[in-house]
């Protein structure tokens, strides 16, 4: 008996809201600590919503470079007094699951204002070490195999989604071309350059197929936001966003022999229902890119195509923010950077500036609803978490 | 096909000499269960006692059942490539030095999936033979072989970065006046060696074979008494840079325990001699080997010691003997971890009883000194670290792992 399937539908998250998303500009290499990058972000986020530091009762902290720290050590060091408190090192599933987490407590009373950050530095050695002792499983079987870290792994996840699914080098690009062109609206991406598709083509082969444009960019930054009831953002004068519907997923389809699909092909149907609306409904989405083919699998997998039509789908679709499927619309991590677990909400924080008006870079039209989906965590062989969240403006 | 090896080119001496640079050996106490089965040449995972699931990478909970009996058992090799990559870019300085470096998804037939490294001949959609094998810094390592022997195989670039094959390298035979030496003599050069050093004490003293020697084609002698310090400084100030492989075949096998011998003479010999001599042997010989654990085809790469099987449990018929192996296999085991810093493998032989004349009262099985040295090069070649060489030492390995007390008594009872 499964007692999964039997679950009973899931409560909607009434009067619950997103608000005060904060970007703080990346650095290709910071001198700072995980902990400095944090404090900018928590200092912009009261700034903009008009509180102090004690009156946030409940804080969420994802960051893999915090050293000896965990979230609890982190309010002594930022005077915070929280009464509900959470630690999210999920990578790049933290925004949402930060997100859905808060958005309980902040609905059954456990909490009033949480907010949720997520920072990591990028010191000069901080990726390698990253990577070297990122888990048991990358220290005992991957990391010591060319130590070619997440590239490697991508590698062989890609050129096995190139072989099911006749993808070519040039579908992957379009995702990537994309998304430099909105990038180059968004003053904070480190990567603003025009990218060609021949350009991307023609970059240096980094572990086959993966070449230098397909990877991001390790770097510093942090990214914040706040959740709260309705009210209390209306009172604070914050444009927020309604939550419809998440999903969060943990070693989905362990037995397939390289990743081809993530755990939102699990749940997508969950989302859907639970959100009363449907992939022809949305206005943009934000995958998780720390490589195309994750991407590609995104889109497949939560519903805008059908397993193994991404590479028909993006050359059939204008992925930049003007066009018919806006797409990682602040030019995501491939353009952006991925600080760390900040990418982890990178996509949210935008789809919330989109829902409410408030793009730093080019404004997709009318947007009303969005999808953001997160991945993360290449524990050995495959990607583990996965999340998604349906968001409507309010 | 693998592109046979080719000799060393002349050294530039004004080029800069390879740097051993190492991967982090850190590993889960788990996976160690994967570096005792490499160490000795096997293949093992983790096979669930309650629900026989395989399971790689090891772990603490079977990922099927959450049993916590999870033993390394040998499994079939077999597999299949289901897809590979070329490393261009490594984040590491050792893979930065040997890129491109090629990886693979493999599906074992027994289950489990594997990244491993991939040899030249193979790639996605082969039929694979995986080998466990031990990295330069010691550490287990998965690397898939064919699965049908291809030409050359062994000469694979990364396949020998696992191995310390003596093609082309250099060796130093310590002690070639004895049967085993100069059979090891043979066994080198068939195998490829460019150069076999091998040690004379005295060579004004006569000994067995001196002419055959002397007449063969890139063996060259050399005065070493490893019971002499100045001798082995002397020595090594003349080779020491050119000596690859290094295989200590010193041997002071005497009947008798400690009661019935009078005195400690003899006793103190075999520990100067085996222990000490083994010491001298790694200050003198050791600091260049290390440095030179990355320097091209013909890097420096093994230390070979090669011992009597008893030195694992004392045989009281030769007890002072037996107690002379197990201190040099304790200095074999510092070695071991001073030498890893520059990527070379110190290889310890534990041999049964030889059919030579300080055996002469042991019982058969005993292991001819042909057959000793066939396993020194096969050792090498397959880059294994412990080698358990005839029937006696074999047996010894099993009834040890057994019931070590046991074996004491029994050993005791001979």
């Amino acid at each position: 008996m499964s007692f999964a399937a039997k679950a009973s539908k899931r409560l909607a998250y009434d009067n619950v809201v997103a608000c005060a998303p904060i970007s703080i500009a990346y650095e290709r290499y910071s001198i700072e600590s995980a902990h400095w990058w944090i404090g900018r972000a928590l200092h912009a986020l009261i700034t903009k919503a008009g509180l102090a530091p004690l009156d946030l009762d409940g804080l969420s902290v994802s960051s893999f470079t915090l050293g000896l720290d965990t979230a609890v050590g982190l309010t002594q060091h930022l005077g915070v007094s929280p009464r509900w408190l959470d630690h999210v090192p999920m990578g790049g599933a933290s925004g949402i699951i930060a997100l859905r987490r808060a958005a309980r407590a902040v609905q059954c009373g456990d909490a009033e204002l949480v907010a949720c950050v997520a920072g990591d530095t990028n010191q000069v050695d901080t990726f390698r070490k990253t990577l070297q002792g990122f888990s048991r499983f990358a220290q005992d079987a991957v990391y010591p195999y060319g130590a070619g870290g997440p590239n490697a792994s991508f590698a062989l996840i890609t050129q096995h989604y190139m072989d099911r699914y006749q993808a070519t080098r040039a579908d992957f690009g379009r995702i990537c071309v994309a998304q430099r062109d909105n990038a180059m609206q968004f003053g904070q991406a480190l990567l603003r350059k025009p990218l060609t598709l021949q350009a991307y083509l023609d970059a240096r082969a980094v572990a086959d197929p993966i070449h230098l444009f397909d990877c991001v960019m390790p770097c510093a930054g942090a990214e914040a936001f706040l959740v709260c009831r309705e009210q209390t953002a209306c009172a604070l004068g914050l444009p927020s966003v309604r939550l419809l519907a998440t999903i969060e997923r943990h070693n989905a389809f362990a037995d397939d022999p390289v990743q081809y699909r993530g755990g939102w092909a699990k749940d997508a149907d969950e989302l859907w229902a639970m959100s009363g609306v449907t992939p022809g409904d949305i206005d943009l989405l934000e995958t998780y890119d720390d490589y195309p083919v994750i991407s590609m699998m995104q889109f497949e997998d939560l519903g805008f195509c059908q397993k193994g039509e991404a590479p028909a789908f993006v050359r059939a679709h204008d992925l930049t923010v003007a066009g018919d499927f806006p797409h990682n619309t602040s030019g995501g991590q491939l353009s952006v950077g991925q600080a760390g677990a900040a990418g982890g909400y990178l996509g949210l924080v935008e789809a919330m500036r989109q829902l409410t008006g408030q793009a730093i870079g080019a404004q997709v039209h009318n947007a009303k609803t969005a999808v953001v989906s997160g991945f993360g965590m290449i524990n050995y062989d495959r990607g583990l978490a996965s999340a998604a969240a349906v968001l409507a403006a309010v | 096909m693998s592109v046979p090896v080719s000799p060393p080119p002349r050294r530039n001496p004004v080029a800069r000499t390879g740097m051993p640079a190492l991967l982090s050996a850190q590993r889960s106490r788990a996976t160690h269960g994967l570096t005792a089965a490499a160490a000795q040449g096997l293949f093992c995972l983790q096979v669930c006692s309650d629900c026989g699931t395989r399971q790689y990478p090891p772990r603490e909970a079977c990922s099927h059942c959450l049993s916590a009996k999870l033993p390394f058992r040998d499994v079939d090799r077999a597999g299949v490539v289901v897809v590979d990559t070329t490393i261009r870019i490594a984040g590491e300085i050792y893979f930065r030095e040997r890129t491109p470096w090629r990886i693979g998804t493999v599906q074992l037939d027994c289950g489990p999936i594997v990244i491993a490294h991939l040899h030249g001949d193979v790639s996605q959609g082969s039929r694979i033979r995986m080998e466990l094998l031990t990295d330069k810094a010691g550490a287990p390592a998965m690397f898939a072989m064919p699965a049908v022997n291809t030409p050359a195989m062994q000469d694979d670039r990364q396949y020998r970065e696992f191995t310390c094959d003596p093609k082309f390298r250099r060796v130093l035979v310590t002690d070639g006046r004895t049967e085993i030496g100069q059979a090891l003599v043979r066994a080198l050069s068939d195998a490829g060696a460019r150069k076999v050093f091998v040690g004379i004490a005295n060579p004004w003293k006569p000994f067995a074979g001196k002419q055959s020697l002397a007449r063969a084609e890139n063996v060259e002698c050399v005065q070493l008494d490893v019971t002499d310090t100045a001798s082995v400084v002397e020595c090594a100030a003349q080779i020491g840079a050119r000596v690859d492989i290094l295989v200590n075949t010193t041997e002071h096998i005497r009947l008798g325990g400690l009661m019935d011998q009078t005195g400690i003479g003899i006793a103190r010999e075999a520990l100067e001699l085996r222990s000490l001599g083994l010491m001298r042997l790694a200050q003198s010989f050791g600091p260049i080997m290390r440095a030179r654990g990355a320097d091209g085809v013909d890097s420096a790469c093994a230390f070979v010691n090669l011992l009597a099987a008893h030195a694992l449990m004392n045989w009281p018929s030769y007890g002072a003997s037996s107690a002379a192996e197990a201190a040099a296999l304790s200095m074999s085991q510092c070695l071991r971890s001073e030498l890893r810093h520059g990527g070379i493998r110190v290889v310890n032989m534990f041999v049964g009883p030889l059919e030579t004349e300080w055996y002469q009262n042991a019982p058969p099985p005993k292991v001819s000194p042909a057959t000793l040295a066939r396993a020194v090069v096969q050792a090498l070649c397959s880059g294994q670290e412990d080698c358990f060489v005839g029937e006696v030492a074999r047996d010894l390995r099993a009834r040890l792992a057994a019931n070590p007390k046991a074996l004491e008594r029994e050993l005791g009872a001979a």
